[in-house]
């Protein structure tokens, strides 16, 4: 019996498999020659579920999408529906809902960076990044009581208005996350160990990276300046100073600082916003049960994950004719056996972590 | 929205160039709502997607959206719409392609154009039953592999069947 | 003193102690390791069962063993049930080399902190850890499933790779203490004033980072990292079989901390012994100082586990290869030099 090609499973339990996804592996060896992603496990039929709800009942369920940043969800589901209709949001509420959404932003790259370093091994970076990511979880409590399943942003605005003393928590907690994030990156940036995992592992060009329809930190970390907030300013986005983290490499390194320093523009974002914040209502009226006239309507927004698109069909009916979405983790994920071939079996658990999924997205 | 995106002139330009190449194949088409909007013949979806991504520049695939209009059908009783969304990358222009299918009709596979047409094709294929010729591997992405029926069709309940999973 | 005493009962009881010492020892690891890696993460780990959570190993060990004793249909179960008694017998059987302290004198009879002294003591622990290879390769074998396996083959290249710097440094040692004898490297070092690990630092380093990769502990753990084999050579095991894996990996901690304690730091011998201002710490019993000591390196071993990411394992490789052993090999060539010519 020759010892060559080996088939190995990973998953749908694993340690590091983000969720339930299954990996098919063909291995020579170390050498990783196949990978096929198994989906469906989490597969809840959300489409079509959707279609027989009334557009307002559809948001909470957005949540479940991508459940680590589920104010992004609501957002990109809210602005397609507010498209669609024709409907106005103030401008205090774009602000506010540009606020949430930077803070869901820290709070997703937060649990990433644990993850990441869990999967990796530096066991500690998990506890910091989650400690960090507790302050704002608390945040999202405070203003609608929920921390993981947020449903912050409906229809027209923003669930509440920020009031004074909410603002100036959310400050405190943007003071609090540099300081940690420093820690992280004196115990990794500079790291032999880190940087031996991580450089150099999992490339991908920048061309390939869009054929594949690579989008969000992958995308950027291979050097294209893909950024909906900047291409396509939504909510107001158009109004911010920050900018557009790059790599130069395509490799899990340049994710991984591509990813960090997002964090320092997140932040910056969200002081911007709570300085500039205009008056004004923090929604707009919207009936409660919504009749849109036949029409169709496309709408991205840059998420956490990558480049975040609802479509929806009208029929003139209380319920959407057909919703689909376009996720970021779902496209992401078939690049994977890309970046993995040729490189070794303990890289793939690195590389599958550094493209950031989240079942609940690539399932729906 | 930004108003740029409304009206550009570019826009209409790309639209003249595909309507000269393919003329008695496109069935109709806008600048609308700061895109271009087609509507295509099934035939010419192939070369249509090549002119698009070499000649205009439409880069990437962002998604592939197929609906089910069994009670309202196009194009002479052809059930499915399947509307291909491409972005030009950079210039953040869109457009939109829309190809009819009946049910048993087949569509050519786009992903020699656009790679990342795969794992959405799979998608169409599971949830509304539209093979794509060509396609490297169709086989279902999120139901079973031996499960019978569509889930996303109008005509599959919403509950699910009884004895499919 | 009677024949019965002096042959019989103090032989045995100093088996019994060399058997609990480890155990012991490991109790006090596995709650030393919870509670130092939980607070340098920021939370506060066990401390309910008991005070500061000092009963939780305790806690951990009923747990395992009502656990069933799960063994599959396609496993070998002789090497299966083995392998586990393997890895815990060489390490324990280790532990009847090493010299705690001096011989304590009770009148006219002097007692002498170890089960045996032998010429060639160093020697023989070296050996005798090794065999824990066998128990290694035996469980992933006989697991017949391809994550052990796989996980096997990792570990066991992992400490034969790993013994060849070991082996180099510690000849080091004997080399400048003109001795295999464990007892005797500690005499030496109290008659030359300058413990070892001091006179060739660089030796020291190397047999720490060697000693580390042989436990199979961080930053060298892959074999049995949770997030890329799920748990390595021992991924099949439960309950009890699993406790002994454990066990063993901690005991060897514990083992390998002795031999650095002993070679490169004075074993049982208090700091600063010629300072007369510090005289006081003469007072203190040799196996207090060498207990302290070992407790140091233990920590230091957890220390590092809480701090670095896991090492793959081609670099894991590359590091012995191309840095430990040439490294190794050119500091034993310095010492020898040196000493020939001193």
């Amino acid at each position: 019996m020759a010892f060559r090609e080996i088939d190995l499973n990973m998953g749908p339990q694993h340690p590091s498999t983000h969720g339930v996804l299954r990996l098919k592996l063909a291995v020579d060896n170390e050498v990783v020659l196949r990978v096929e992603p198994v989906l469906g496990y989490l597969h809840r039929g959300m489409e079509k579920l959707w279609e027989s709800l009334t557009y307002t009942q559809v948001v909470p369920l957005t949540d479940r999408l991508d459940y680590l940043a589920s104010l992004s969800n609501n957002l990109a589901y809210c602005l397609a529906v507010e498209k669609l209709a024709g409907i106005e949001v103030p401008k205090r509420a774009q602000y506010i809902r540009v606020v949430l959404a930077e803070l869901q932003r820290l709070a997703s790259h937060l649990a990433w960076t644990g993850f990441m370093a869990n999967d990796i091994g530096a066991m500690s970076v998990l506890l910091y990044g989650f400690e960090a990511r507790e302050d704002i979880l608390d945040v999202f409590e405070e203003y609608c009581g929920a921390r993981l399943t947020v449903h912050g942003i409906r229809i027209g605005g923003a669930v509440r208005d920020l009031d004074a003393p909410l603002i100036a928590r959310i400050r405190t907690v943007l003071e609090r996350i540099p300081k940690r994030l420093a820690d992280i990156r004196a115990l990794l940036d500079e790291n032999r160990i880190w940087k031996e995992r991580t450089v150099g592992i999992g490339r991908i060009s920048a061309a390939d990276a869009i054929d594949y329809g690579l989008t969000g930190p992958p995308l950027r970390a291979s050097g294209v300046a893909w950024d909906m907030r900047r291409d396509i300013p939504y909510s107001s986005y158009g109004d911010f100073d920050f900018e557009v983290p790059l790599g130069a490499n395509g490799d899990v390194y340049d994710r991984y600082l591509v990813r960090l320093e997002e964090i320092c523009q997140s932040i910056r974002i969200v002081g911007q916003a709570l300085d500039g914040l205009p008056d004004g209502d923090c929604a707009a009226r919207v009936p409660r049960i919504l009749r849109i006239p036949p029409g169709e309507a496309f709408h991205t927004i840059e998420s956490p994950k990558g480049v975040l698109g609802f479509t929806i069909r009208s029929n003139g009916s209380d319920k959407p004719e057909r919703v689909k979405m376009k996720s970021p983790s779902f496209i992401n994920l078939q690049s994977l056996e890309h970046m993995c071939k040729g490189n070794l079996f303990s890289d793939v658990v690195g590389i599958l972590g550094s493209l950031d999924i989240v079942l609940g997205e690539i399932d729906k | 929205m930004p108003a740029a995106l409304v009206d550009r002139p570019e826009l209409r330009k790309a639209l003249d160039a595909l309507t000269g190449r393919f003329a008695d194949a496109v069935l109709g088409g806008a600048v609308e709502a700061g895109e271009i909007s087609v509507r295509l013949r099934a035939e010419i979806l192939a070369p249509a997607l090549r002119f698009f991504r070499d000649e205009l520049g439409f880069s990437a695939l962002e998604d592939l959206i197929v609906c089910d209009e069994y009670q309202a059908p196009v194009e002479g009783g052809k059930r499915f719409s399947v509307i291909y969304r491409l972005y030009k990358f950079p210039g953040a222009v869109r457009a939109r392609l829309a190809v009819a299918v009946g049910e048993g009709g087949s569509l050519p596979s786009a992903v020699p154009v656009y790679p990342s047409a795969n794992w959405a094709e799979r998608e169409a294929f599971d949830m509304f039953g539209i093979p794509f010729e060509g396609h490297p591997d169709l086989r279902r992405i999120y139901m079973a592999d031996d499960f019978e029926g569509h889930p996303l069709r109008k005509d599959f309940p919403l509950a699910g069947r009884i004895g499919g999973l | 003193m009677t024949p019965f005493v002096a042959d019989v009962l103090i032989p045995v009881g100093k088996i019994v102690a060399v058997i609990l010492y480890p155990m012991i020892m490991v109790v006090v690891m596995i709650w030393l390791e919870r509670r130092v890696v939980a607070l340098m993460q920021g939370r506060l780990g066990p401390n309910r069962v008991g005070f500061q959570g000092v009963l939780q190993p305790v806690a951990d060990a009923v747990k395992l063993f009502f656990k069933e004793d799960i063994i599959q249909r396609q496993a070998d179960r002789f090497l299966f049930n083995i392998s586990p008694v393997l890895v815990m017998f060489s390490s324990l059987l280790a532990f009847c080399f090493i010299p705690l302290g001096e011989p304590l004198r009770f009148g006219t009879y002097t007692l002498t902190l170890w089960i045996a002294e032998s010429p060639v003591g160093l020697l023989i622990v070296l050996g005798l850890s090794t065999i824990s290879v066998f128990g290694v390769i035996f469980g992933g074998w006989a697991s017949n499933s391809k994550y052990p396996l796989m996980g096997a083959l990792r570990s066991v290249i992992q400490i034969l790779s790993y013994e060849i710097p070991t082996g180099l440094t510690v000849l080091t040692v004997a080399f400048v203490a003109r001795s295999m004898d464990l007892v005797e490297i500690v005499r030496r070092q109290e008659s030359s004033g300058v413990w070892y690990g001091f006179l060739m630092p660089v030796s020291f380093v190397v047999f720490w980072i060697s000693a580390v990769a042989e436990t199979n502990r961080a930053p060298f753990d892959l074999p049995e990292a949770e997030s890329e084999l799920v748990a390595g050579y021992h991924t099949e095991y439960s309950g009890m079989k699993f406790a002994y894996f454990y066990m063993a990996e901690y005991a060897h901690m514990v083992l390998v901390s002795s031999l650095v304690v002993i070679l490169f730091f004075g074993g049982w011998l208090p700091p600063f012994p010629g300072v007369t201002a510090l005289r006081f710490l003469h007072a203190v019993p040799g196996f207090v100082w060498y207990l302290v000591k070992i407790m140091f390196f233990l920590y230091l071993y957890v220390w590092i586990r809480a701090t670095f990411p896991r090492y793959r394992f081609d670099s894991l490789i590359r590091l012995v290869w191309k840095w430990l052993i040439p490294l190794s090999l050119a500091n034993f060539l310095i010492v020898a030099l040196v000493r020939y010519l001193l």
